[in-house]
């Protein structure tokens, strides 16, 4: 492991200066901007194709905005995003699961290419999210909300510092709701930040001491 | 392990005492992740095998057209056998790319690649290397048993089997490429064929050389070796131009 790894780009917190993102010809992000500590909360809201889930995309690096700046402790992340990737978890709106693995065959692979995974913690985190009857069925015979907890078992397996989630608890039912909240509690708790894009309100656990409200 | 419902506390407890880590202890080695890409990737593929068998029997019914249209006169078929078996590999190599990474660009696993915090062109490279496997080593291995039917003796068979190896993987990677940048796209095989089939020619023209040259029973060495340059230019400079146009469709 070289030193760039090993260096960690996350201490305080993230910042957003002045983002401005478009998409095609229209201004999606229109000078958005905020800062986030490390250990708190952000709830993105507004009204559908308000950019959303553009924000989260641009926030993680996969979207380049045209001005503006994503900063971990005031450092601008373009200058060595392998290391910024690697201490944030995104969670799109689709849970990124293959239909022909199993629940646990799709764990060990999507999140085994990120960290180390010892069949125990792998074991853990499906029983966590009550996937121990089904986690060896194929991931095309589950129903939505039991894929939604799939992906919330790749989450709980992630302490990165940084958890960007887009609509978690879709799908969800109400026990799977407080299974959400239990682990976004623990991710704050254990000093983690979040940024989340939500419709609903968020599970109570779950104190959003800061709102982003994007116009459509 | 997953016996109780009791078990499910062992997790949290575990969860909380762990603080936020960037990488360092966690993080998976760059090897491990390969490996899993891999095996990901051969996971799929046994689970869907019509996709396997589709490009393989393609190839051999196309070396198998050539008798019947041109003359059964074992003579006339072995001076055309290399072309033949070139072509039908450059063509069977092109119907498996459309698979390569369009379903891992809708479901999200290429997002998730692209932000696992390893290097995308390796995690690509791996994915190539998958293919490969999947595709480029059975066609190897087919083409000697075309060749047979094509005339050709059972001395040729190890150059041809070689030369089919090596050219493969120059396929395979410039396949990755040419998929890669197409991702974007709706309907892609026409143009995919368009991308590839041009920087395929240098492999074509000393593939079918060193082949020919082995059913001739001369050394094959020189265009042998001119493949193997191939190969390591498109090792060395494919997964990166592919990682840089994944990383475009991404945005």
């Amino acid at each position: 492991m070289n030193l760039r790894d090993s260096r960690a780009v996350f201490a305080k917190e993230l910042q957003a200066e002045n983002l401005h993102v478009w998409r095609a010809d229209r201004h999606v992000l229109k000078g958005v901007g905020f800062v986030l500590p490390l250990g708190e909360c952000l709830k993105v809201s507004g009204p559908n194709g308000a950019g959303k889930t553009t924000l989260l995309r641009t926030l993680c690096g996969l979207i380049f905005p045209e001005e503006g700046r994503v900063l971990a402790d005031g450092e601008d992340v373009r200058a060595d995003l392998r290391a910024f990737h690697a201490s944030l978890m995104y969670l799109g709106h689709e849970a990124p699961l293959k239909a022909d693995l199993t629940a646990r065959e799709n764990l060990r692979y999507w999140i085994g290419v990120r960290r180390a995974l010892p069949g125990p913690a792998l074991d853990g985190a499906l029983a966590r999210v009550g996937a121990g009857a089904w986690c060896d069925r194929l991931v095309r015979t589950l129903s939505a909300g039991q894929r939604r907890r799939v992906a919330l078992a790749g989450l709980a397996l992630m302490f990165t510092p940084l958890w960007l989630l887009d609509e978690p608890t879709t799908n969800l039912d109400t026990e799977g709701q407080r299974l959400a909240g239990e682990l976004m509690a623990e991710q704050l708790a254990r000093g983690g930040a979040i940024v989340v894009a939500a419709h609903q309100e968020l599970p109570d656990t779950v104190r959003a001491a800061r709102v982003l409200e994007l116009a459509a | 392990m997953r016996s109780a419902g009791l078990s499910a506390h062992s997790g949290p407890v575990a969860v909380a005492a762990v603080a936020v880590s960037p990488d360092t202890a966690l993080r998976a080695p760059a090897l491990t992740a390969a490996r899993l890409a891999v095996s990901r990737d051969l996971t799929l593929a046994f689970r869907r095998r019509s996709q396997l068998v589709q490009p393989l029997a393609f190839f051999v019914l196309v070396t198998l057209l050539f008798p019947l249209a041109i003359s059964p006169e074992l003579a006339r078929l072995r001076s055309i056998a290399a072309g033949v078996l070139w072509v039908a590999a450059l063509l069977a190599s092109l119907l498996a790319l459309e698979f390569l990474f369009r379903d891992d660009a809708q479901d999200g696993t290429l997002e998730q690649y692209a932000l696992a915090g390893q290097s995308l062109t390796w995690l690509l490279f791996a994915k190539t290397l998958a293919h490969w496997l999947l595709t480029g080593l059975p066609l190897s291995m087919m083409a000697p048993i075309a060749a047979l039917s094509l005339g050709v003796g059972a001395a040729a068979l190890p150059g041809i089997l070689v030369s089919m190896v090596v050219g493969t993987v120059t396929l395979s990677l410039i396949g990755a490429l040419a998929s890669a940048l197409t991702l974007g796209m709706k309907r892609s095989g026409a143009l995919l064929a368009l991308l590839t089939l041009p920087l395929s020619l240098p492999v074509l023209i000393y593939g079918a050389r060193a082949t020919e040259l082995a059913i001739a029973g001369n050394a094959y060495l020189a265009p042998l070796e001119l493949l193997a340059a191939l190969a390591v230019l498109a090792v060395t400079l494919a997964p990166l131009a592919a990682a840089a146009a994944v990383r475009i469709s991404l945005e």
